[in-house]
């Protein structure tokens, strides 16, 4: 991964500019720029409040900004329509904060819906696709059959992950991947999300608090901020930098044992 | 670029090469697996897959692959791969290492019988724990009473305008229309004997006695009843139910007393406003169509009913309260994780609700005739 060479625009996998949104009198972004390039994984950061997964809401077409840019896989989103913007969902995966599994489906068909709506396999096909996505997050295979409220919270997490990739998409979203999970699952998702961004050339932009995370996988991480990008760099930068918005967020207790982590680790 | 198969034919030393190229994603899978199952596969000797010409290979067909190596192995060949880039080679890695089970076995469908023996076992579980609910609302009642500051008011008053005040408009236009229609049907019967005037008594009666508290029960099932079970539904999935245990405050004391208490104050209430309306519509009615004036239809009223036919339709309206506040917060303490069961335990609960009230009445007109009220 290349990622001190500098980005040029036409590998930027999500591209905002000038995004404002405003709820009522609250402005939650204020002109933002951003930009996430090709195999990376990029992780926005930020406090409560400071309008992350709006951002991520409005990349992925749940929620319409007031005016502003985003491109995603070179396509402009804002204002797209439903039917505009279906080939384009086909080809990026979200995973929930809560794991939004549909409750009334079991884990294997909530995988194989998505296969079924999309492409043109037969049912025995599209089980055997979803029982390998199902292994691929780590789920023990008698999962498959059962219902997302049989589950734990981490196993519903890992069943939301093998349906964000069920049609293998270029482009990973997500919500908080780690909070509530056991730290031994957590680290088995960063394995597995950096061995499928090596394998497929995957894109992950997630929205995270774990500075764990963050040490372990992120190639860049946004910090969020009086709504703008703060700054947007590797780890290693964020941590010697000056602004007080960055340094506040990475300078806490916390912050500090992950740095003293992540230093022990090499 | 289309996924292609070539087979090269055995080049003598009993080594046959595969090549794969193109791109092997999951919408080609389809196709690609078609396209397997067609290849004539040699019975022995070595197999090589070369996949150095792949433009893509996703985690579906990395599986398409490996199971097909897989199968061919499992048949006493020798398999191997080669010339794949190091991104699918990962892929390849990383669908080698997990464990894919076998589809699960399709559950067969029990025979009739034992479908019966489940319903009829599910019927008999469901009315004790129908009784045991209904205990224990009785328990938590008493124990509010005895304490009555624990009774929460605001609740109790906020369920009062929901289900009482706010269901005015609807209730009073319902059985005003009903009102409209008994007249009208017996304005025509009355008029051939030329006993207009006994139009007041068909109307009183069979409102006050009958048709309003049956009316208001019934649009308070659809309408309150469904809403607390979808209510306590959804609080059980988002496990607000096991919260409030956790602090300390009852789920019953809480939810259920509440909504019986108001039901129980409002249903009354609703059935005395439905007889005004209803017998209301009934006089527009015989004014119009009989020529009854408005004097002579209220005179005539207080001919017509008793004060016995007034309480025995009023009394009704608290036994229906309690039927349906009762069965629609059993039925959302039912729901189970899904979003589909709430749905499901919404409309039992309106048609449990509904159902019981009907034969209430009904056990309610046979008490009545056996006591000549």
């Amino acid at each position: 991964m290349n990622v001190t060479a500098t980005p040029s625009a036409a590998d930027a996998v999500i591209e905002v500019r000038g995004l404002v949104t405003r709820f009522g009198d609250a402005v939650v972004h204020d002109n933002l720029d951003m930009s996430v390039h090709k195999g990376e994984v990029f992780a926005l950061v930020g406090s409560s409040g400071s309008g992350k997964s709006t951002l991520l809401r409005e990349i992925i077409l749940l929620q319409r900004p007031v005016s502003g840019s985003i491109r995603v896989l070179g396509q402009e989103v804002v204002g797209l329509s439903d039917d505009e913007a279906l080939p384009l969902r086909r080809r990026w995966g979200v995973m929930f904060e809560r794991g939004a599994l549909f409750s009334s489906l079991t884990v294997a068909e909530n995988v194989g819906m998505v296969l079924e709506e999309h492409t043109d396999l037969g049912p025995r096909l599209i089980d055997e696709v979803a029982a390998v996505k199902i292994a691929l997050t780590g789920l023990p295979a008698d999962a498959g059959p059962k219902y997302p409220s049989e589950l734990s919270g981490g196993m519903r997490k890992r069943a939301s992950l093998a349906r964000a990739l069920a049609l293998d998409p270029e482009l990973l979203f997500l919500d908080e991947p780690t909070a509530g999970l056991d730290p031994l699952s957590a680290s088995g998702i960063d394995d597995l999300v950096r061995s499928l961004r090596e394998g497929l050339g995957l894109t992950i932009m997630m929205v995270t608090h774990d500075l764990d995370l963050l040490w372990q996988a992120a190639d860049r991480v946004a910090v969020l901020g009086r709504g703008r990008i703060a700054q947007a760099d590797t780890m290693t930068e964020l941590s010697r930098s000056e602004d007080p918005l960055v340094s506040q967020y990475f300078h806490g207790p916390r912050g500090r044992a992950a740095l003293e982590q992540a230093w022990k680790r090499k | 670029m289309q996924p292609t198969i070539v087979v090269a034919p055995a080049s003598g030393a009993e080594v046959t090469e595969v090549h794969c190229a193109g791109a092997w994603n999951v919408h080609a899978l389809a196709e690609l697996e078609r396209r397997l199952e067609a290849v004539d596969w040699p019975t022995q000797g070595e197999i090589v897959v070369d996949g150095s010409a792949l433009s893509t290979l996703d985690t579906s067909g990395a599986w398409l692959l490996q199971r097909t190596l897989r199968d061919l192995g499992a048949g006493g060949r020798r398999v191997s791969v080669r010339g794949l880039r190091p991104e699918h080679a990962a892929v390849m890695k990383l669908i080698a290492a997990c464990e894919i089970s076998a589809p699960a076995p399709v559950a067969t469908t029990p025979d009739t019988l034992t479908r019966l023996g489940r319903h009829a076992w599910g019927g008999i579980i469901g009315s004790i724990g129908y009784f045991s609910f209904v205990g224990e609302s009785f328990i938590a009642l008493l124990r509010s009473l005895r304490h009555p500051s624990r009774l929460r008011w605001r609740p109790i008053l906020h369920n009062v305008q929901s289900a009482g005040v706010e269901a005015l408009p609807i209730t009073g236009l319902l059985s005003f229309l009903m009102g409209i229609v008994i007249a009208y049907q017996g304005a025509d019967q009355l008029q051939r004997f030329g006993a207009n005037i006994f139009v007041v008594d068909l109307v009183a009666l069979a409102m006050l006695r009958e048709l309003s508290p049956l009316l208001t029960a019934i649009i308070i099932a659809g309408r309150s009843g469904s809403a607390y079970t979808a209510q306590i539904g959804t609080m059980k999935v988002t496990e607000e139910i096991d919260a409030l245990r956790t602090i300390g405050i009852g789920p019953q004391e809480l939810l259920v007393l509440p909504k019986v208490v108001a039901l129980i104050i409002v249903m009354p209430l609703l059935t005395v406003y439905t007889d005004v309306t209803g017998v209301l519509g009934g006089m527009v009615m015989a004014r119009f169509k009989l020529d009854i004036g408005f004097d002579v239809f209220i005179d005539r009223l207080d001919e017509a009913i008793s004060l016995s036919s007034y309480w025995t339709g009023l009394m009704k309206a608290p036994v229906f309260a309690m039927i349906i506040a009762l069965v629609g917060c059993y039925r959302g303490f039912h729901v189970t994780g899904s979003a589909q069961s709430v749905g499901r335990q919404t409309t039992i609960s309106v048609v449990q609700a509904i159902f019981l009230v009907i034969l209430t009445d009904a056990i309610f007109s046979v008490a009545f005739l056996w006591l000549d009220l």
